[in-house]
């Protein structure tokens, strides 16, 4: 390693920065500190603050926990604090108890005192015990989502505690951008974003493209329907994904970047704008960061609601301030960007995975997964699936164990029929490959793709032709308008599936839908419409009776679309 | 607008901001935009009518909104969406004729493990039924005067 090539040590006006951390020894003072004052505690009852609790009140419910522990003079025994997401959402709220690991589901603000008596020594609360060795936990791989939830997202020496910034530090004081870079490369890591771009090669082109500006951004428009793991990771560790940020920075050689979250996600924007704060007020972010000449800021910026805007170029012009309207590549970002510099794009859960591999090494990612899939992935489960939410699974794992052994499979009375990955661009995936792997070759083999991670599961209420037409109806809607194919090719496709459901359909309109969307994934400028024409494709190629049910029998076998009404049955 | 720099780039942040402080976005303060950020007054107006978010007429005095994402369509978001149009009698993006209640639609929340969900006045609420929306919206007007 040559020197000259590391930040210099001790640059100028190093202690001019008040509470900064500029040291590995000063952040080793801060975690000591936190976990000391966490060990004068019994106790660490974690409220999860997750979207999914909030919406089932438990603000009010720690409320009602920490009121309760301090009337009864406990507060300092036991730390009632906000905490994460465990996963399990469709058993909101939930609350954990640590050190024993204990957790409780659906948990009313009522319930407060009576999870007090339990802590204190009580009788065990039978009735709000949720069973933690459950396959839905124990199936799962913990990388991305590994501190679990049990930190509080909003301070940063809860982070710091469990060994937070201790890479950022070790990256600075001993590795080179290029050192960075082949560490990224040697664990296989690929972009999380849905296309699976290998993120070592990303960060080399943004490394060598000439320019003195560079820019990161991380990508955190998750506009798919029916994917959340994003919003969740930003929710519960944003620290993590401004550390991975920063270490991407310093690995490219970027001074400026930027969080792109959708407006959607109130709370996520909330925690990231704090964390930043946070970290700025730490000196882990800003000018001279620990202690060295490299710096990094960070800013955040909102989207207003478009689903192209996840589109990389289109991302770039949204943050321009201009519509979100794609361009053609190349030039790639990596050498044409923001402002027309390099910019590196990466995904939130990218970034998140940053961290672990500069501490545990490449050799330990790389173990992990499959030969061409390395890693872990998040999925959001959700659909007809009995325990819907966040799980975490090595890359290459069944889609049976996902959804039968971790989901719980699907309703009792209910028969699986198939389930939708990759979002609107994506497939349906039907029983006959349950068997098959989740990784990033295996699912474009069967006519869909990895997305973002969103994982639906259907069972026979669903109607094949309907859903396919609802994604149609999407594109259609989320078009930017930019290119014809997309624009008036999802139209005419959109027309045509109407026609369908409705039993108006002949099978001159089925050939015709074909080839519209031989065209649209063909001639279309950007993902969304080069995607559009997919969940038709898929399901075509699966569930082509479904679609002959309703052009010759003209009976929709799911009953959800009312044939020969004008009212559909949606 | 200042806090952005008076920068063109920051017409986006400074959209939502006006939006958030007049509830929603008319001609006048899309000129004033325009003006104070040195852009045309159609590139404004076509950002602001490009986003979904931003709106062009004033809300009601409550907004529900029903997401619309897959995990909610394939769990009865329809059917709630129903609902609310028999219980309001307006369409996605209406507001009553008396100002009380905005329906709205969302494409996705991220609220997938508790679908079906919808917003009820900035407030989120999971495994929504048909009639809890019609008792939520029914509240809200039954309460005038």
């Amino acid at each position: 390693m040559s020197d000259e090539k590391r930040p210099a040590v001790g640059h100028a006006g190093s202690g001019a920065k008040t509470g900064a951390i500029d040291s590995v020894e000063e952040l080793q003072e801060v975690a000591e500190r936190e976990l000391a004052k966490q060990a004068e505690a019994k106790k660490r009852v974690f409220v999860c603050m997750g979207t999914a609790c909030q919406s089932c009140k438990s603000d009010k419910l720690l409320a009602a926990l920490s009121a309760e522990v301090k009337a009864r003079g406990l507060d300092g025994d036991y730390q009632v604090t906000a905490g994460g997401c465990q996963g399990n959402c469709a058993e909101a709220p939930l609350v954990t108890v640590q050190p024993e690991g204990e957790m409780y589901h659906f948990v009313s603000p009522d319930d407060a005192s009576a999870v007090v008596d339990s802590l204190a020594g009580g009788a065990s609360l039978e009735r709000l015990q949720c069973d933690s060795q459950s396959p839905f936990f124990t199936g799962q791989k913990r990388v991305v989502t590994e501190l679990r939830g049990l930190l509080n997202p909003e301070k940063i020496e809860d982070y710091i505690a469990v060994g937070g910034y201790a890479a950022l530090f070790e990256t600075l004081g001993k590795l080179t951008p290029e050192e960075v870079i082949e560490q990224i490369m040697k664990s296989g890591l690929r972009g999380r974003g849905g296309a699976g771009y290998p993120v070592g090669l990303k960060w080399d082109m943004v490394a060598q493209a000439e320019g003195a500006q560079k820019y990161v951004i991380c990508n955190a428009d998750e506009g798919d329907p029916g994917a959340f793991m994003n919003r969740s990771v930003l929710e519960d560790y944003p620290y993590r994904v401004i550390e991975g940020m920063t270490i991407a920075a310093y690995a490219v050689g970027a001074s400026q970047g930027y969080v792109y979250v959708r407006a959607e996600y109130p709370l996520a924007v909330k925690r990231v704008q704090n964390a930043i704060r946070m970290a700025q007020r730490n000196g882990l972010l800003g000018n001279d960061i620990c202690d060295t000449s490299f710096s990094f800021n960070l800013e955040v910026r909102l989207g207003a609601g478009a689903f192209v805007c996840g589109e990389e170029t289109a991302l770039i012009a949204s943050i321009e301030g201009k519509r979100g309207q794609p361009r053609p590549r190349p030039p790639f970002p990596a050498a044409s960007g923001l402002w027309g510099c390099p910019t590196l794009i990466n995904n939130v859960e990218t970034y998140t995975n940053i961290v672990p591999i500069m501490r545990n090494g490449a050799a330990w990612f790389s173990a992990i997964g499959t030969e061409k899939s390395k890693g872990t992935k998040t999925f959001a489960l959700s659909g007809r699936v009995k325990h819907t939410g966040l799980v975490e699974v090595p890359l290459g794992t069944p889609l049976r164990e996902i959804i039968f052994n971790i989901g719980g499979g699907v309703p009792e009375g209910h028969e699986f029929k198939a389930v939708q990955t990759g979002g609107p661009a994506g497939g349906t995936i039907p029983a006959a490959h349950l068997d098959m792997n989740v990784d990033y070759e295996s699912l474009v083999k069967v006519g869909s793709f990895m997305g973002s991670g969103g994982i639906i599961v259907m069972d026979d209420t669903s109607c094949m032709v309907d859903i396919a037409k609802f994604f149609m109806e999407f594109c259609m809607s989320e078009s930017c308008g930019k290119c014809i194919p997309c624009r008036v090719g999802t139209a005419q496709m959109h027309q045509l599936l109407d026609q369908i459901t409705k039993g108006e359909a002949t099978l001159d309109t089925l050939a015709t839908l074909e080839d519209l969307c031989d065209v649209v994934a063909n001639t279309s400028l950007c993902g969304l419409g080069q995607g559009a024409p997919n969940p038709v494709l898929s399901t075509l190629r699966f569930f082509r009776d479904e679609y002959m049910a309703h052009i010759v029998d003209k009976t929709c076998p799911a009953g959800v679309c009312t044939i020969g009404n004008h009212e559909t049955g949606r | 607008m200042r806090r952005h720099g008076f920068t063109p780039s920051a017409l986006i942040e400074t959209l939502h901001t006006a939006q958030e402080a007049f509830g929603y976005l008319d001609d006048p303060t899309l000129s004033y935009v325009a003006r104070s950020l040195r852009i045309p007054l159609s590139e404004a107006y076509g950002v602001a009518t490009f986003y979904s978010l931003f709106r062009m007429k004033p809300e009601g005095e409550h907004t529900c909104v029903v997401c619309m994402g897959t995990a909610c369509y394939i769990k009865g978001a329809q059917k709630l969406l129903a609902a609310v149009k028999e219980t309001t009698g307006c369409q996605p993006g209406e507001t009553t004729s008396d100002k009380k209640v905005s329906v709205l639609t969302a494409r996705c929340l991220g609220a997938c493990g508790i679908a079906p969900a919808a917003i009820f006045d900035g407030q989120v609420a999971g495994n929504v039924a048909p009639a809890e929306v019609k008792a939520r919206i029914e509240e809200w007007t039954g309460d005038e005067r």
